[in-house]
C-alpha cells in the first residue's frame, strides 16, 4: 500500500480530535461541537484538564527558553498539535531569529492549520507523519531542509507520547530519534501519568476512558515507565519532575494544584 | 516614570496588580503571572486616562475589552473579574482628585464599552478561529482525498484492468460494482448487471454446498470460500467460473461487502469435457468405446440389491470379407451405419450401445427386468440389421450373432460377463450366424475350459506335460504284432490324461502343431529304434511305427527334412515309419501338396490314407497319391461287431479291399473289438487291424510285451 502512513481513509470532523480537545482546553476555538463535547466530558472527571495543558504550555516555553540558551537553535516538535499560541516558533524564534522549527503531526487538520499559521515564515515548517515511524519523519523533506542532524537538536515530545501505546512500541521510536542526533541535543519530554493528579486513580480514569472512547486511548505512565524514554540522555537539574517544579519563573506553590500533574523533563544526549 | 509611593504611577501599578492576580487564574495564557501583569498595565493606563478625561471617550474602554481577549483572556470569568475589579478599584486608585460621583458614572460607562468591547472581540476572534480550523480541515480533507484519489485510481486501474471477474455485492445479495471482465464474462452490459441480486444466479450443476456456503458467508460465520460454480448467460450459454467469495468488513469488523473474484473456466471446461469424451468414445462411430463400456457396466453390477443387466455382444457375420474385398473405408462406412442403427436400438434409460472395437458392438441394458428387455433388445438389434446396408452404391446385407448374458448384479465380474458374452456369441456364430445364443453355464466351463487350454499348451511342449501311447497293429492272417500307432497324451497339471481330440485342434490353431508334431516323430522313430534294437528284424521284417500327420504339418515347408534328420539321426530305415495323413486333408489337394509326401514315399517312408471313406474321396484320385496304405474308418468295421453282420458293410467293405489291392494298397482297420469282428475283416482280406480287441494304447514296454507273446505264442 503507499497511502502515507498519517492519512486516515477520510477526514471525519465527527470524531474528537486530541489536538482540536487540547486547543480548546486552552481556550481556542480552532474545534468542532464533538471535540468540545469529548473535552467537557474528560473535565467532568479531571476539572483541572486545561490547567495541566496550560502547565504544560508554559513547561514548554520554559524548556524552549532553555534551550536558545543552551546554544540550540532547531527544533523538532512531534505532535505539535494546533498551534494556538506560544508555540515553539513563536518562543524560539523570539528568544532566537531565525532559529529552525519543524513540527510533525498525524493530525492532517492540525497540519493544515500549522501550514496557515506558519504561511510566510521560512524558518518553520510542518511535517505530516507519525511518531511511530520514526524513520519517515528524518527523511521528510522539511526534516531534510531546516534540521541539520550534524549539530544539536531540541526534540520535543510535549504531551504525545501518553497516546502512544505500549504496543507500538514508543521506546523504540524515541531510542530511534535519539540515535539520530548529534551529542549535545536535548530531549523535552511531558507525559501524562496518575501520580501527582489531585485525584483518587478512580477519579482520573474516568478522563482515560473518555480518550479510550474516541480511538485516542490516554495510556498513563508511571515515573518510572516515563523515565526510561530519557535512556541514553543525562538528565538536565532538575530531572524528572512535576511541570511546574521545572526551572520555573514564579513559585510553584501559586501554581493551580492540577499543573503537578504528570512529569517534565529535559535530557541531554552526550 | 513616576514611582514615588502613593504617587499617580504607584497607585497605577497596585490596580494592575490587584487586577492580574484576579484575572490570571482563569486565563490559559502560557506567560508567568508577572509576565501578565505587564501586559495589563498599559490597559490600566488606558482605562485610567479615560477615566480622568476632559471628554469621555468609550472607545478606550472597548479597546481594553479587545485587547483582553488578545492576552489570551478568552474565559467571560475573565471578563467578570476584570470588571469587578474595575468596579471596585478603578476609581479608587486612579481616579484622583476629581469629582468621584461623576468618575463612577464614567466608571460605569466604561465597564460597559469594555464589556462591548471584549464581546466583539471575542466573537470576532471566535468567528476566525473557527474560520481556521474549517479551512484547516477542508484543506486536509482535500490533501487526503487527493491521496486517496490517486490510490483510488490506481485500484480502479487494477480492478478494471483485472483479467479475473471482480464483482462486490452486499449482503443481501445486490450487486453494487463489477468489472469489465466479469462483465464480458456474463455477456452483459453494465445496464443488464444494474439491480442484479446474487441469489439469482442458480443452476442445476450448483454442487450442494454451493448456497450453504454463501449463507454462511453473508451471516459472517465464514470469511471466504471457493468453488467451481456455473452460470447462466443471457443467451443461455453456461459460464463456468473458478469462483471465490469473501466477505469484506469494515473498521470495526462488522462484515459489509462480499466480493467476487471469478475466472472463466468454461473453455478449459470444454477442453476437458472433450478430452474425457474422447477418451470414452469411439472415434469412427461416436459410440461409446470399450473403457467407458466397462465403467458403465461395472457400476451395472454393483448396482445395489434386486436390479439386474442384460448384455447383448453382436459380432458381425463376413464382416472380414466387406473389408477384404471393398476395402477398409467401405467396412468404415458399414460400421458407422450399424452403430447408428445400434444407437437407435437403446434408448431407453439404463441402456447404452459401444463399440468394442473392430465390428464387435455391445448393448447394454440394467434395471429390475432384464430379462425380458434384454430378448427385446436383441431382437430390436437383429430386425436393425434386416434392412440392407448402402455402401458405395451397394446394398450389403449384414448379418450378426449375438451372445446374451443376464444376471443380477453383484455376482460376477465385468470381465467374467464380456467372456461369457463373447463366448456365447461364438456359439451363436459357429451354429451359423444370424442369430442370438443365450449363455450357458456348461457352454461356458467348456469354452473357458478349451481357452485355458488353448493359453497352456504352448508351455506344455516346454515342461514335458506330453508324452505318447502305442496301440499296435496286428496281422490279420498270423496275429503277429506288425508295429504300433503312436498316439500322444497330454497329462495336464489340472484336467488329468488328455487325448489328442480335445488338444490337437487348437494346437492346429496356434501353430503348436509343428513343433509338437515334430516331437512326436522324433519320440516314435527313437522307439522304433529301441523294438528294433529288442526284437531285430524277425521273418516278418522290422516293427513299424505309425506317426499321425496333421494337416497343419502337411503344409510346412520343412517336413520332408525334419523327418529326413529325424530318421537319420535315430539311425532308423525309412521303412520302418508310417506316416498317416487324414483323408480330408489330401481332398483336392494339388502337386504342390503332394510333392513331400511323394519324396517321402519314395524315399521308402509308408504313407497311409487315414479315416478313409469319411469323407468324398474320389476314388479314381487313388491312383495319383503316394499312398500305399488306407486305413479305414472305423465306422465300417462297427457292424460287424455282431453277427452276423450288415451284408451292405461287408459288401462295401470287400470292394474297398478288393480296390485297394488292385491299386497295391494296404489295408488296415481301425476300431476292432471283438473276434468275430476280426475274424471277419480277416475273411474280408484287410492286411492289419488295430483295436481294443488286440490291446488298447498303452506304454511302449507293453508293446514289447505283446511282441513277446506274439512271438513265443
Amino acid at each position: 500500500m503507499e497511502r502515507p502512513a498519517w492519512a486516515p481513509r477520510s477526514i471525519d470532523v465527527s470524531v474528537p480530535s486530541v489536538s482540536r480537545i487540547y486547543d480548546y482546553y486552552l481556550g481556542g476555538s480552532h474545534n468542532f461541537e464533538v471535540d468540545r463535547e469529548a473535552a467537557r466530558k474528560a473535565m467532568e472527571f479531571l476539572p483541572g484538564l486545561p490547567k495541566i495543558s496550560q502547565a504544560n504550555r508554559a513547561f514548554m516555553r520554559r524548556a524552549v527558553r532553555f534551550a536558545v540558551g543552551e546554544g540550540i537553535s532547531q527544533f523538532l516538535d512531534i505532535g505539535s498539535g494546533i498551534p494556538t499560541f506560544g508555540n515553539v516558533h513563536e518562543v524560539a524564534q523570539g528568544a532566537r531569529p531565525g532559529a529552525h522549527v519543524v513540527y510533525v503531526d498525524h493530525d492532517p487538520v492540525a497540519v493544515a492549520h500549522s501550514q496557515a499559521v506558519l504561511a510566510g515564515n521560512d524558518d518553520a515548517d510542518v511535517v505530516a507523519a507519525d511518531l511511530r515511524k520514526p524513520r519517515e519523519i528524518l527523511d521528510s523533506a522539511p526534516v531534510r531542509r531546516l534540521i541539520d542532524l550534524n549539530r544539536p537538536v531540541a526534540l520535543l515530545l510535549v504531551a504525545i507520547l501518553h497516546f502512544v501505546e505500549d504496543a507500538d512500541d514508543p521506546y523504540g521510536a524515541v531510542a530511534e530519534l535519539r540515535d539520530a542526533l548529534a551529542p549535545g541535543s536535548l530531549l523535552v519530554l511531558t507525559h501524562a501519568s496518575y501520580e501527582g493528579v489531585p485525584l483518587p486513580p478512580e477519579r482520573a480514569g474516568g478522563a482515560v476512558d473518555v480518550y479510550h472512547d474516541i480511538r485516542n486511548p490516554l495510556i498513563m505512565r508511571s515515573r518510572e515507565e516515563i523515565a526510561r524514554f530519557f535512556e541514553g540522555y543525562d538528565m538536565v537539574e532538575p530531572g524528572l519532575v512535576p511541570m511546574p517544579h521545572w526551572r520555573p519563573d514564579t513559585a510553584p506553590e501559586d501554581e493551580d494544584p492540577y499543573a503537578f500533574s504528570g512529569f517534565a523533563g529535559v535530557g541531554r544526549t552526550a | 516614570m513616576n514611582a514615588e509611593p502613593d504617587g499617580p504611577q504607584d497607585r497605577l501599578r497596585r490596580f494592575v496588580t490587584i487586577w492580574s492576580r484576579a484575572v490570571f487564574p482563569v486565563t490559559t495564557t502560557s506567560s508567568t503571572r508577572p509576565e501578565f501583569e505587564e501586559q495589563l498595565l498599559p490597559l490600566a493606563r488606558r482605562l485610567s486616562r479615560a477615566l480622568r478625561a476632559r471628554a469621555f471617550d468609550a472607545d478606550e474602554g472597548r479597546a481594553v475589552g479587545a485587547a483582553l481577549v488578545e492576552a489570551h483572556c478568552t474565559d467571560p470569568e475573565a471578563l467578570s473579574r476584570t470588571l469587578d475589579c474595575v468596579d471596585a478599584y478603578l476609581v479608587l486608585y486612579c481616579g484622583g482628585d476629581a469629582d468621584h460621583e461623576d468618575q463612577r458614572a464614567r466608571c460605569a460607562r466604561l465597564q460597559h464599552a469594555m464589556a462591548a468591547g471584549f464581546a466583539q472581540a471575542l466573537r470576532a476572534r471566535t468567528l476566525a478561529e473557527q474560520e481556521a480550523i474549517a479551512r484547516a480541515a477542508l484543506q486536509a480533507q482535500g490533501v487526503v482525498a487527493q491521496a486517496l484519489h490517486t490510490t483510488e485510481a490506481r485500484f480502479r486501474a487494477v480492478f478494471e484492468g483485472a483479467a479475473i471477474g471482480i464483482g462486490i455485492a452486499d449482503l443481501s445479495g445486490n450487486v453494487l460494482q463489477v468489472n469489465g471482465a466479469l462483465l464480458r464474462m456474463f455477456g452483459l452490459s453494465e445496464h443488464g448487471m444494474r439491480g442484479r441480486n446474487v441469489r439469482e444466479w442458480t443452476h442445476p450443476d450448483d454442487a450442494p454446498q454451493t448456497w450453504r456456503l454463501y449463507d454462511e458467508l453473508v451471516r459472517g460465520e465464514r470469511e471466504h470460500y471457493h468453488l467451481e460454480k456455473a452460470f447462466y448467460r443471457p443467451d443461455g450459454t453456461v459460464l463456468w467460473t473458478n469462483l471465490t467469495v469473501s466477505l469484506l468488513r469494515d473498521a470495526d469488523g462488522d462484515p459489509q461487502y462480499q466480493l467476487a473474484l471469478m475466472e472463466d473456466t468454461t473453455e478449459r471446461r470444454l477442453l476437458n469435457l472433450r478430452l474425457r469424451y474422447e477418451a470414452t468414445h469411439d472415434a469412427l462411430t461416436g459410440l461409446p468405446n470399450r473403457s467407458f463400456f466397462f465403467e458403465r457396466l461395472e457400476k451395472a453390477l454393483n448396482a445395489g440389491e434386486g436390479q439386474r443387466f442384460g448384455l447383448c455382444y453382436l459380432d458381425l457375420d463376413g464382416f472380414k470379407t466387406v473389408n477384404d474385398s471393398l476395402g477398409h473405408a467401405a467396412g468404415d462406412r458399414l460400421l458407422v451405419e450399424v452403430a447408428d442403427r445400434l444407437q437407435a436400438c437403446a434408448t431407453a434409460p439404463g441402456e447404452m450401445v459401444a463399440r468394442l472395437g473392430g465390428d464387435e458392438f455391445v448393448a447394454l441394458t440394467t434395471g429390475p427386468d432384464t430379462p425380458r428387455k434384454v430378448d427385446e433388445l436383441a431382437g430390436r438389434i437383429m430386425n436393425a440389421l434386416l434392412a440392407p446396408i448402402r455402401v458405395d452404391g451397394r446394398e450389403l446385407t449384414v448379418r450378426g450373432s449375438i451372445g446374451i448374458v443376464e444376471g443380477p448384479a453383484g455376482e460376477r465380474s465385468p470381465a467374467e460377463v464380456l467372456r461369457s458374452a463373447d463366448i456365447t456369441m461364438y456359439r451363436a456364430k459357429s451354429a451359423g450366424g444370424n442369430r442370438f445364443e443365450l449363455a450357458d453355464p456348461e457352454a461356458d466351463a467348456r469354452a473357458i475350459t478349451r481357452h485355458g487350454l488353448t493359453t497352456a499348451l504352448p508351455t506344455a511342449l516346454d515342461r514335458g506335460e506330453f508324452f505318447i501311447e502305442y496301440q499296435p497293429l496286428v496281422h490279420l492272417g498270423d496275429g503277429s504284432v506288425r508295429g504300433a500307432e503312436a498316439l500322444v497324451r497330454w497329462l495336464h497339471p489340472q484336467h488329468g490324461v488328455l487325448g489328442p481330440d480335445r488338444f490337437i485342434s487348437l494346437a492346429e490353431h496356434t501353430g503348436l502343431i509343428v513343433p509338437l508334431g515334430r516331437w512326436v516323430l522324433e519320440q516314435s522313430v527313437r522307439q522304433a529304434r529301441e523294438w528294433r534294437l529288442l526284437h531285430g528284424g524277425d521273418e516278418a521284417g522290422p516293427l513299424r511305427i505309425n506317426v499321425n500327420l496333421s494337416p497343419c504339418q502337411l503344409t510346412h515347408p520343412g517336413l520332408v527334412q525334419d523327418t529326413v534328420e529325424i530318421l537319420e539321426r535315430a539311425g532308423v530305415e525309412p521303412d520302418a515309419l508310417c506316416l498317416e495323413v487324414t483323408e480330408s486333408a489330401l481332398i483336392g489337394a494339388d502337386d504342390d501338396l503332394l510333392k513331400p509326401l511323394r519324396r517321402l514315399a519314395e524315399m521308402g517312408v509308408d504313407i497311409a490314407l487315414d479315416d478313409f471313406g469319411t469323407g468324398y474321396s474320389n476314388l479314381a484320385n487313388l491312383r495319383r497319391l503316394p499312398v500305399s496304405v488306407l486305413k479305414l474308418d472305423r465306422s465300417f468295421t462297427q457292424s460287424m461287431q455282431q453277427f452276423p453282420a450288415d451284408p451292405v458293410d461287408l459288401k462295401i467293405v470287400e470292394g474297398i479291399v478288393s480296390l485297394a489291392h488292385s491299386l497295391d494298397l494296404a489295408v488296415t482297420v481301425e476300431g476292432v473289438e471283438t473276434g468275430a469282428q476280426a475274424e471277419q475283416l480277416r475273411i474280408l482280406g484287410c492286411d492289419t487291424a488295430q483295436g481294443w480287441y488286440y490291446a488298447r494304447p498303452g506304454p511302449p514296454e507293453r508293446l514289447h510285451e505283446l511282441a513277446l507273446v506274439d512271438a513265443t505264442g
